[in-house]
């Protein structure tokens, strides 16, 4: 954990209520697909975490979306702009864990962590499919960006509006796709269903209201098979053996 | 010699600092140990401790307010064997102040266990006392908020150890003064207050509470006029030193506090939002006395009366 200050370099809306920011910070070292950073904002007590995005020395890129008062605040953030922001936090993916093909499923904001990891999972020479999962098409976020890696990319949508009709869960049924080991970042419901209905092995991050951050607090525990764990410090990447829903 | 300017002695005790992490807002210590180098605290209050390990509450176990959080953690611990068996004899392996064990019971027979245990614990240099958990003998009414039954426990655990015992009082009380002053009759070798205020919050979305337990414990900047009050009065009307807790957050609230009548200052939920803040105090401290013409941090303790 390492506390810095970046500054803005861009913020701007890239689908509905979500927007994507891009950092820049001098002698911030690039961090690991599915830790994330805890921002500070001003008037708010609590800091805010968001997964990593994409990052690499010097830069950070974040892509959130607008939930509450908090993530407004960022969202009207211009560029120029400062942000404190702890970073090199929690325990992220492992991507030793794949040996040739991964199947990574994105809900959501959840698909945010899934694009830095599919960077790195191809980088490997892997094989990288993604199922990006939204309620709608309007919220469609890092399609593109996920096609130009390399990665077979799919997407559901709950209403229809584009792709499979669905659930990410069903585009894995309609399509199969081969791999060997998956990963997974989304909304409870939907991580529940991939726990449940895919088989083989894989890793869960987990979301809770978090006080720290950093472990110190106690605030975001999970009861896992290995016995307690902090989210923010044991996770919040956990595999799928350990996970107790 | 030089002289230490910040230096402060509370029960016996020397603290190179005055400044402490509060109890369940820093871990067991062990945990910040890469992020600075814990020898710059006076002291560190460990996670509150009891006889068996515990979970905790269900989660969301955090509710964030307007300069202030809501947390219940519900005192998720590994239990006292852990606690002086592991959690302290491996911070002493790297820190050097004064550790602090903050010990909590649901009976006094527990209170008393963990206190025995923590006695013989030698790197342990005092034991502090949450008596803000509900007693399951007694309707689950927390022992802090008689005086009678804070009394009790501080009798029964002073029986059982030669260490100094603080007594660590819930601020959700209508007379703190007669309840400080019961605890320092029953033979209390000093008195930490604040601990968290019952607070609330609502998600009006879904007209549910915010926090999985409804209720729980409020804290934070917030509460600093409310526990330097407090502070006040308990240190005007006992003689055993006061460790003063509650919403502190810069080294000015440090020297404000011991004005009040403080010996020693914890910080807590501040170390979430700013996980240097205490360091940040320390080395902030001398530059904030030079300008306020203040030599030693031991003159102004109780200084206004
Ligand atoms: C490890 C982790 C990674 C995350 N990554 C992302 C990401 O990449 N992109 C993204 O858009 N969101 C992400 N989130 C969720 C994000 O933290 C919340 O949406 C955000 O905190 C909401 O803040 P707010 O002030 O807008 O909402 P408010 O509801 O006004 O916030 C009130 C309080 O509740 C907390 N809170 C509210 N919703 C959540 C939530 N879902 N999870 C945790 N805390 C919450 C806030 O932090 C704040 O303390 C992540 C959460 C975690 C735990
Ligand atoms: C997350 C959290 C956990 C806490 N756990 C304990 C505990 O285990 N034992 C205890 O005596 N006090 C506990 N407290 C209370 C603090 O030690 C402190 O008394 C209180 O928060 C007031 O100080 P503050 O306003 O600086 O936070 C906790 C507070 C927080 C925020
Ligand atoms: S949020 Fe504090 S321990 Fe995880």
């Amino acid at each position: 954990m390492e506390n810095k200050l970046f500054d803005i370099e861009s913020n701007a809306l890239v689908a509905k209520d979500t927007y994507r920011m891009t950092l820049r910070c001098e002698g911030f070292r690039k961090m690991s697909p599915g830790q994330f950073v805890d921002v500070a904002l001003d008037g708010r007590f609590l800091r805010r975490p968001i997964s990593v995005c994409d990052s690499e020395d010097g830069t950070l890129v974040l892509v959130y979306k607008v939930v509450g008062e908090g993530t407004r605040q960022m969202s009207e953030m211009a560029p120029g702009g400062k942000l404190d922001i702890l970073v090199d936090l929690g325990h992220g993916f492992t991507t030793g864990s794949c040996t040739s093909a991964a199947l990574l499923l994105g809900g959501g904001v959840g698909v945010a962590p899934l694009y830095l990891l599919a960077k790195e999972l191809i980088a490997q020479g892997k094989k990288v499919t993604v199922v990006l999962g939204f309620n709608m098409a309007s919220e469609i976020v890092l399609l593109d960006e996920f096609k130009a890696l390399g990665a077979d990319v799919y997407v559901a949508t709950m209403d229809g509006s584009a792709g499979t009709k669905g659930f990410v869960t069903d585009v894995v049924k309609e399509y199969q796709p081969e791999f060997d080991f998956y990963y997974t970042c989304g909304p409870k419901p939907m991580e529940k269903a991939v726990y449940a209905s895919i088989p083989g092995d894989g890793e869960l991050s987990l979301e809770e209201r978090m006080g720290c951050g950093t472990g110190i607090c106690y605030g975001c525990t999970c009861q896992t098979e290995l016995g307690p764990k902090r989210i923010c410090k044991d996770g919040p990447v956990f595999k799928k053996e350990e996970i107790k829903w | 010699m030089v002289k230490n300017r910040l230096s402060t002695t509370l029960a016996g005790v020397v603290f190179n600092n005055p400044v402490v992490p509060a109890s369940g807002t820093f871990g067991f210590g062990l945990e910040m140990q890469d992020v600075y180098d814990l020898n710059v605290l006076g002291g560190i209050s460990l996670k509150g401790t009891t006889g068996e390990a515990r979970f905790g509450n269900p989660t969301p176990r955090i509710a964030e307010c307007p300069d202030g959080m809501i947390n219940s953690v519900g005192l998720q611990n590994p239990g006292i064997d852990v606690l002086v068996g592991e959690k302290v004899p491996s911070l002493r392996k790297v820190y050097d102040g004064v550790i602090i064990a903050n010990i909590s019971g649901f009976s006094i027979d527990e209170y008393v266990a963990c206190c025995a245990k923590a006695d013989a614990c030698e790197e342990i240099d005092i034991i502090e006392v949450n008596v803000s958990c509900p007693n399951v003998h007694n309707g689950g009414m927390a022992f802090g908020t008689s005086a009678e039954s804070a009394a009790a426990v501080t009798a029964a655990v002073k029986k059982v150890t030669t260490k100094p015992v603080f007594i660590k009082l819930s601020p959700n009380v209508t007379d703190i003064v007669s309840i400080a002053k019961a605890c320092e009759y029953a033979g209390a070798d000093g008195i930490t207050l604040v601990n968290t205020m019952l607070g609330m919050r609502i998600n009006i979305k879904t007209r549910r509470p915010v926090i999985a337990n409804k209720m729980g414990g409020f804290s934070g900047h917030a509460i600093f006029p409310v526990a330097l009050r407090m502070v006040y009065q308990v240190a005007h009307a006992c003689s055993i030193p006061v460790m003063g807790c509650g919403g502190v957050s810069c080294a000015e609230e440090v020297v404000e506090m011991m004005m009040a009548g403080a010996a020693a200052v914890q910080v807590g939920a501040e170390n979430l939002r700013n996980p240097m803040v205490c360091k940040e105090i320390v080395e902030n401290l001398p530059e904030v006395m030079d300008r306020l013409g203040i030599d030693e941090l031991k003159d102004i303790i109780g200084i206004v009366e």
